[in-house]
């Protein structure tokens, strides 16, 4: 905004309000004085005469009222600033004066001073160059509602370029015009629209306190219309707030249960540990992170994609080793294997608990997974937006693997028929091992992600063990897509029953229908079709 | 109808059942009657804790009769043992009184807390043990009855079973935390003083209760035997073995499943009874899926369908967490995790089965 604007705009507006001051004020020092006295309602009057006035200096002064560091010299009214290294400072002329003023006296504030004080700083940044600023006191104007500041608003509006602020402008002026019992019906109805149009909490609340007692009948009934229509894009908002967390805990759940339901689906077995996997590969990102905070600090934001493939070969390697060691003596007994993994899962735990300690680690998110992206009260923030994509390319990546590899054809082909496949020529136990350790591997990028969004603690793994189970129970064995459905459907509908229920009795409530579900179909719901009794 | 319970005899049930009536008359004799200075005194905390090894040992012959026989693996079974827990609980909570901290003479003190004005229904007839007592074994059942109707009759079996019984202790966990279930919240039920009128800590009692649980665990072998001898014994084992080929014969596979799960998890309840007053407090931690799952390990340990491995097992593992958690606090994980490793792989029948292939067919039990 041009200088020249500026003052235009400050002498228009001191015109506005000097009109309809009842002294006329001439100059700088004759305003400013109006500031030397112990009068609360002078002082009042001339803090709302001084933000009119225009003046280069009206700013500083209200500031140092503000924060108690104006005085005045009772013999001839003249004002001073204490800047804040002690000095006095000639508020008219914005010079040190010659000699330190004495006998001064302190401008006093009380509450009313301070709502005058507050109503008119905020009606001076009107003005401000920033565009954020501007938007600032307009914000301040519309939860202050102070009828003062409506003038300095009709006279700024109609300049603003700025397409943003001036809506914020128009919205401030609204919320002053609503309330304000003198303002003509014409202009109290279309402010009821332009807070209608608004749309959020505040303005929810200012129409709500719309009644008979200071509005006539036709106001009362467009803000009542105006308040349902901001409750239902509310509900909208939340419905959609809703399905975006429940999206994203379900992309989580995915993650974690990916994994399993390919070792699952493959060899028929339960892997306990499964959680512990995802633990090592959180605790590997931490490690990662270590090493590059003290060899080479640049690297952070590559902290995790140097991360991802690593905790994929340290818990690949983790779980090739169960099964090489432990699971294999295991197969054809389901629930003994169940037993071992989960005495695997508690060495486990103890043994990173030994190393790392009991307590969480502080695992740094890149500067690509902190902000938010607000979309008109729709806040998307990009650490959960990285992990649904994360976890989309992982499952696809996976899917991939299933079915393109030749390795996915032999796993396909036991998970299909064991004894079949086997017959035909591929050797069951190489399936077996590799699967385990693909199984766990992805286990260990989930927890990559998960060190993202949880303490990275020992108990990680445990936390979200038997969510996953469920994931892989609802959806059924042997099909991917199954997991997919399971994982996203999960995780909405514990993000919706969360507002209707609580937290914890939304989540008992989810299981008790999984537990019901499982009633209904036993194999989850994409069950392999076969013939076989005892699948 | 004595004879009934004895049938099909060995000399090691026989020996079992005199063990503990023995150390149900000894352990309390050499606690109360024996004086302090005596090498053979047993002292009160002594007492205690073998008595919670014994309510674990009932709990493991619990678990046993449906994984050992009937080969339902119930990761949830530590949910029976804690509603029956609960349900003493309940009862010493309300015999507490007016010496609670805010002296309120009908309300439990975290009810005072909450501020509520009355009390639930669930606790209404609580203060009579009569009731209390019905309801150590109704509740289990009931939960037992209506789970098992469900899971049997649409056939969730196997591993399938195994994880739905852990996603049911799992979600009591969480409701029993829940301060507005009235159950006290994640501090649970505790600071007992009377039961049927006599301290919960006095040493008389301590060793009455230990009496008791040993008894108890005699009953409950002796019932799960005669259970596992007749011929609907016969039956759970050959479910257990091919359930399939068991329906094909004309047997309703999924009433016989659910009544030795109904027993099992009554007898489980009673065990958690027998536990709270001796332990002297009750916490929804009591349902931690961990929990069920080392009671999985008790009934490996000991001999999976056995029953007296079971009880055996309970004991020894317990013994050992208590000595391992004191001495080398670090290493208890790692010795209960390598126990769940080695057991399966190298002792599929435990310790008793171990020992009964060894030594020839001296008892009938080893049949896992």
């Amino acid at each position: 905004m041009s200088r020249r604007f500026m003052i235009l705009m400050s002498v228009l507006i001191g015109w506005v309000v000097l009109a309809a001051a009842p002294l006329r004020a001439d100059d700088a020092s004759l305003v400013l004085k109006r500031l030397a006295t112990d009068n609360y309602g002078d002082i009042e009057a001339g803090v709302a005469a001084l933000a009119a006035s225009g003046l280069s200096v009206s700013e500083a002064v209200l500031n140092a009222l503000a924060d108690s560091r104006l005085s005045y010299r009772p013999s001839d009214k003249a004002l001073f600033i204490k800047d804040p290294s002690g000095r006095w400072i000639d508020a008219a002329t914005n010079t040190a004066p010659a000699e330190a003023p004495s006998g001064l006296k302190s401008v006093k504030l009380n509450n009313r001073v301070r709502r005058a004080l507050e109503a008119a700083l905020g009606s001076m940044t009107l003005m401000s160059s920033d565009p954020q600023k501007r938007i600032a006191a307009a914000e301040a104007v519309f939860k202050s509602r102070d009828a003062n500041t409506l003038a300095a608003l009709d006279a700024v509006i109609g300049k603003e370029a700025d397409p943003v602020v001036r809506r914020h402008f128009e919205e401030a002026r609204a919320a002053v015009l609503l309330l304000k019992t003198d303002a003509p019906e014409a202009d109290r109805v279309k402010a009821v629209e332009r807070l209608g149009e608004r749309g959020d909490q505040d303005s929810l609340a200012l129409l709500g306190s719309v009644t008979e007692a200071n509005a006539t009948v036709n106001i009362v009934s467009a803000a009542k219309l105006a308040a349902k229509g901001i409750e239902r894009w509310l509900a909208l908002l939340s419905t959609a707030q809703n399905a975006w967390y429940g999206l994203s805990l379900g992309s989580v759940l995915l993650l974690a249960a990916i994994g399993l339901a390919i070792t699952f689906g493959v060899m028929g077995i339960i892997n306990m540990a499964h959680g512990e996997m995802v633990m090592l590969g959180a605790y590997t990102t931490f490690v990662v992170q270590e090493v590059i905070r003290t060899k080479a600090p640049g690297l952070f934001d590559w902290s995790l994609p140097i991360a991802i493939p690593l905790a994929f070969g340290v818990s690949a390697l983790v779980g090739l080793l169960i099964e090489r060691l432990v699971i294999r003596y295991l197969y054809g007994r389901p629930l003994e294997t169940l037993l071992a993994t989960w005495g695997v899962s508690l060495v486990l735990q103890q043994a990173v608990r030994s190393v790392f300690g009991a307590n969480n680690r502080e695992v740094g998110a890149p500067s690509y997974m902190a902000g938010v992206w607000d979309l008109g009260g729709f806040q998307i923030t990009f650490g959960r937006l990285w992990i649904i994509v994360f976890s989309l390319v992982v499952f696809f990546a996976l899917l991939g693997v299933m079915k393109g590899t030749s390795l996915g054809l032999r796993m396909r082909a036991v998970i299909q028929n064991r004894r079949m496949a086997a017959a035909m020529g591929i050797r069951t136990p190489v399936v077996d091992a590799l699967t385990f350790a693909l199984g766990s591997g992805v286990a260990g990028i989930a927890g990559v992600a998960l060190s993202q969004i949880d303490n990275v603690s020992p108990n990680l793994g445990q936390s979200y063990i038997i969510d996953s189970f469920l994931v892989v129970v609802f959806g059924g064995v042997g099909n991917l897509w199954g997991t997919l459905l399971g994982a996203l459907s999960l995780g909405l509908a514990n993000k919706f029953l969360e507002p209707l229920a609580g937290a914890v009795l939304g989540k008992i409530i989810l299981l008790a229908v999984i537990v019901l579900f499982i009633q209904r179909r036993p194999r989850g719901l994409f069950a392999l079709k076969g013939r076989a009794v005892d699948s | 109808m004595i004879a009934f319970f004895f049938r099909k005899f060995d000399r090691m049930a026989t020996g079992f059942v005199i063990l503990l009536v023995v150390i149900a008359i000894l352990v309390p004799v050499l606690n109360l009657a024996v004086p302090e200075g005596s090498a053979f005194h047993i002292p009160t905390y002594l007492v205690s804790l073998w008595g919670k090894y014994l309510a674990y040992a009932l709990l493991a012959v619990a678990l046993d009769l449906v994984w050992g026989y009937c080969g339902i693996l119930s990761l949830g079974h530590g949910a029976f043992f804690a509603l029956g827990g609960y349900a003493m609980g309940m009862y010493l909570m309300r015999q507490i009184g007016a010496r609670g901290v805010y002296a309120d003479p009908i309300l439990p003190d975290f009810m005072v807390f909450l501020n509520w004005k009355e009390l639930p229904f669930t606790w209404v007839f609580f203060d009579h043990f009569a009731y209390a007592a019905a309801m150590v074994v109704v509740v289990p059942s009931l939960l037992a009855l209506v789970f098992g109707w469900f899971a049997f009759r649409s056939r969730v079996t196997g591993v399938y079973l195994s994880i739905i019984t852990q996603a049911l202790t799992y979600a009591l966990l969480l409701a029993f935390f829940r301060n507005d279930m009235g159950f006290g919240g994640n501090n649970g039920l505790t600071d007992f003083k009377d039961i049927l009128g006599l301290s919960v800590q006095a040493p008389t009692t301590r060793a009455a209760l230990f009496g008791l649980t040993a008894v108890s665990l005699a009953l409950g072998f002796l019932v799960a035997r005669a259970i596992v001898v007749s011929r609907f014994g016969q039956v759970l084992a050959s479910i257990r073995d091919a359930e399939s080929r068991t329906r094909f014969l004309g047997y309703r596979v999924e009433h016989y499943k659910l009544l030795v799960f109904v027993v099992s998890a009554a007898m489980a309840g009673i065990a958690g009874a027998l536990y709270v007053p001796q332990v002297g407090i009750i916490n929804p931690s009591e349902f931690a899926p961990s929990n069920s799952i080392e009671a999985v390990i008790w009934v490996a340990v000991g001999g999976r369908g056995t029953l007296v491995g079971a009880a055996l097992g309970a004991v020894l593992v317990n013994f050992a967490k208590t000595w391992l958690t004191g001495t080398f606090p670090e290493f208890w994980l790692y010795g209960l995790g390598a126990l769940f490793i080695l057991v399966t792989l190298f002792l599929p029948k435990g310790i008793i089965g171990a020992f009964a292939s060894r030594f020839g067919r001296r008892s009938e039990g080893g049949a896992a």
